[in-house]
């Protein structure tokens, strides 16, 4: 496919923005200011963009456990996510929910998750809606490696192709499922091959390179779009950091291959793709200065929107519980 | 008053409330079928609503749960069967930390409107696997509603409240009332979530109780009126919210308590009121508190030994008979 420049200019920027928000995410949990623990998703960045870049902004998605990004890239509010992962009152969800359970409901975000693959059945009901409201709608669960192997993805995907269900499983194989490598917990190369044992088309693409993803997530979202049912995509990337945020194997390589580590960063999506755009004469170096600042002069606004905002008042632990 | 079965108020009830609700739907294991699921309480609902909206799944639990969470946080109204009350394990995180804990956690953005109704109890030499009352566990989730009907009225106006709810609500089913008679209003009849029924009067002790207990209770009551102990049966209804101002009046009343049910006895929800009991109108009390409840084991099948299990009329009367 052939795309103009606008459309590479905000592929490139959607990725941008992912990428220094995490970053920053990091900065801060370092610093302190961001309880518990974070699951960043650098060097995954190209999945969300692509696949953000193809869907309409009623559609549903349904983030992992390492899902910022995945909500950023939904062209959700930069200053309430920065906030909800600093357990303030301006967050999303009022800081109520933080990195593990942050939903967008005005965005049809309906939640990052604590219970890795719970989503994949979620996603059905995301799914039924979607159908049932008759507008064209489609959700996209994205699920790494780990989560594959939980019950839901079979019960999940087998009720969504049963009732062709506008659903796109998104897995990002990262290639680690917290500290275990995929290869030892499947007996597949590519888990994408499961699909076609529930009637569901499915593929692996290269999850590093955006123009893949979003052609990939275009296919399975027309094809969900037109009332035929769920797709599966497999994008085959690589986790940056570790787990969370503190993990000791990002920098002592305590189980993944250092070698493996660095092939995969020098096909790290943010450079990969800012070179091509130069390249091929798409923009200038000066352009995409101007953008870096402009994308980081936004981080740095979340940054300071979170911390200049209060924490919620203690009688919000008693509210919510019910609704009327 | 009319009269009609327990299985019939369900259906009329399901069938009322998919009339007046354009977002309602049942989706649950052979609902759809000629059978009308395990127990016949979706019998001919198809017909009327078409399989769009009586929905069969496969034996799936967890999706067919996700599938009800995920939809109702996208303004459906659900109303999920889940057969055995004992098979809830399958679906216990969409239940537990989806379903309980989605408004919450997410600060108030989403509510959850779901009916899920589940048969618990034994009668039928289920055994282990299809005879547990496990309501104590799901009392347990904050975000839940529980209730429990115990006669064709109730079961039409639990279920039509429960219908209207726009939080998950648990309406648990006995299996050994499905053909039982009673009388059931006709037209709009809702009885209200958190309410319990003084269902005889008496002066002498509080007898406090839900589901078929009710009649077991009833019994009881009858042959200990007869040798002068004056017993007041409560039955609960909802399990989640207690009905504490019904239940303290009757206490302060009679000044004794007996609670009833069919559950194990140990983390029995008798203990939660007992506590409640305790904490709140312990000054009234001039004797302990009785529980009369399962044994702390499995349900077990041979016919002598579920026998042995059930709570009777005997064991309630000797559990009345401490107190004077």
């Amino acid at each position: 496919m052939s795309y103009d420049k606008a459309f590479k200019m905000s592929m490139y920027r959607n990725m941008l923005e992912q990428r220094v928000f995490e970053k920053a995410v990091q900065e801060q949990y370092e610093e302190g200011n961001i309880p518990n623990s974070a699951h960043l998703y650098l060097g995954q960045e190209a999945i969300a963009a692509g696949v953000s870049m193809a869907l309409r902004p009623d559609d549903y998605i349904l983030p992992s456990h390492r899902g910022h990004a995945q909500i950023l890239a939904k062209g959700c509010d930069m200053n309430r996510m920065m906030a909800e992962l600093f357990g303030r009152v301006d967050g999303y969800c009022k800081g109520k929910g933080g990195s593990m359970h942050l939903a967008v409901a005005e965005h049809g975000v309906l939640g990052s998750i604590g219970i890795v693959g719970c989503n994949m059945a979620l996603a059905v009901g995301a799914g039924m809606a979607a159908k049932k409201n008759g507008t064209g709608q489609v959700a996209v669960c994205y699920f790494g490696d780990g989560a594959s192997n939980r019950g839901t993805f079979h019960e999940g995907m087998n009720l969504c192709s049963i009732q062709k269900l506008p659903v796109i499983y998104a897995l990002e194989n990262n290639h680690y499922g917290m500290f275990s490598d995929y290869r030892d917990m499947v007996n597949v190369e590519h888990i994408s091959c499961r699909a076609a044992g529930y009637g569901v088309p499915g593929e692996t693409v290269d999850g590093n390179d955006p123009w893949a993803c979003y052609e990939a997530a275009k296919k399975a979202i027309d094809r969900a779009r037109a009332g035929e049912g769920p797709s599966m995509i497999e994008f085959m990337t690589w986790r940056h950091n570790g787990h969370f945020e503190g993990d000791p194997d990002a920098r002592e390589f305590l189980f993944r291959d250092p070698k493996e580590h660095e092939a995969w960063l020098k096909r790290d999506p943010i450079v990969v793709v800012r070179k091509q755009l130069i390249d091929e004469g798409t923009c200038t170096e000066d352009e995409m200065v101007a953008m870096e600042a402009e994308v980081r002069k936004q981080v740095d606004e979340a940054v300071a929107f979170a911390h200049a905002s209060a924490w919620p008042p203690v009688s919000e632990v008693y509210t919510d519980v019910y609704a009327d | 008053m009319r009269k009609m079965t327990y299985r019939d108020a369900i259906i009329e009830a399901l069938d009322m409330e998919l009339a007046r609700n354009p977002k309602a739907y049942i989706a649950g294991e052979d609902v759809a079928s000629k059978m009308g699921g395990a127990f016949g309480a979706t019998k001919g609902l198809v017909d009327k609503y078409g399989k769009d909206v009586v929905i069969d799944t496969p034996i799936s639990e967890t999706a067919l749960m996700g599938m009800g969470v995920g939809s109702a946080v996208l303004g459906y109204h659900p109303f999920i069967e889940i057969m055995y009350m004992d098979f809830i394990g399958v679906c216990m995180d969409e239940i537990m930390n989806q379903a309980g804990k989605f408004r919450y956690m997410f600060g108030g953005q989403m509510s959850v409107p779901l009916m899920i109704r589940m048969v618990g109890g034994s009668t039928v030499y289920g055994a282990a696997h299809h005879s547990q009352c496990l309501e104590s566990m799901l009392c347990h989730i904050p975000g839940i509603k529980v209730v429990w009907p115990s006669t064709p009225a109730d079961a039409k106006g639990l279920i039509a409240a429960a219908a209207r709810d726009n939080n998950p609500v648990i309406v648990v089913e006995h299996k050994g009332l499905y053909n039982m008679v009673g009388d059931c209003p006709e037209g709009e009849y809702i009885v209200p979530i958190g309410k319990a029924e003084v269902v005889r009067e008496g002066a002498d002790v509080t007898v406090v109780t839900w589901g078929l207990m009710r009649h077991k209770c009833m019994e009881a009551a009858e042959k200990l009126a007869a040798e002068g102990i004056d017993c007041e049966v409560i039955d609960l209804r909802s399990l989640k919210p207690i009905d504490t101002e019904t239940l303290f009046a009757s206490v302060a009343k009679t000044n004794k308590l007996v609670i009833v049910h069919e559950a194990n006895k140990t983390c029995g929800l008798g203990a939660e009121i007992a506590a409640l009991v305790a904490e709140s109108c312990i000054d009234e009390l001039d004797a302990p508190v009785v529980r009369v409840a399962g044994p702390d084991t499995s349900v077990p099948f041979s016919p002598p030994l579920e026998e042995e299990f059930r709570v009777a009329p005997e064991n309630i009367i000797a559990g009345v008979k401490t107190l004077f």
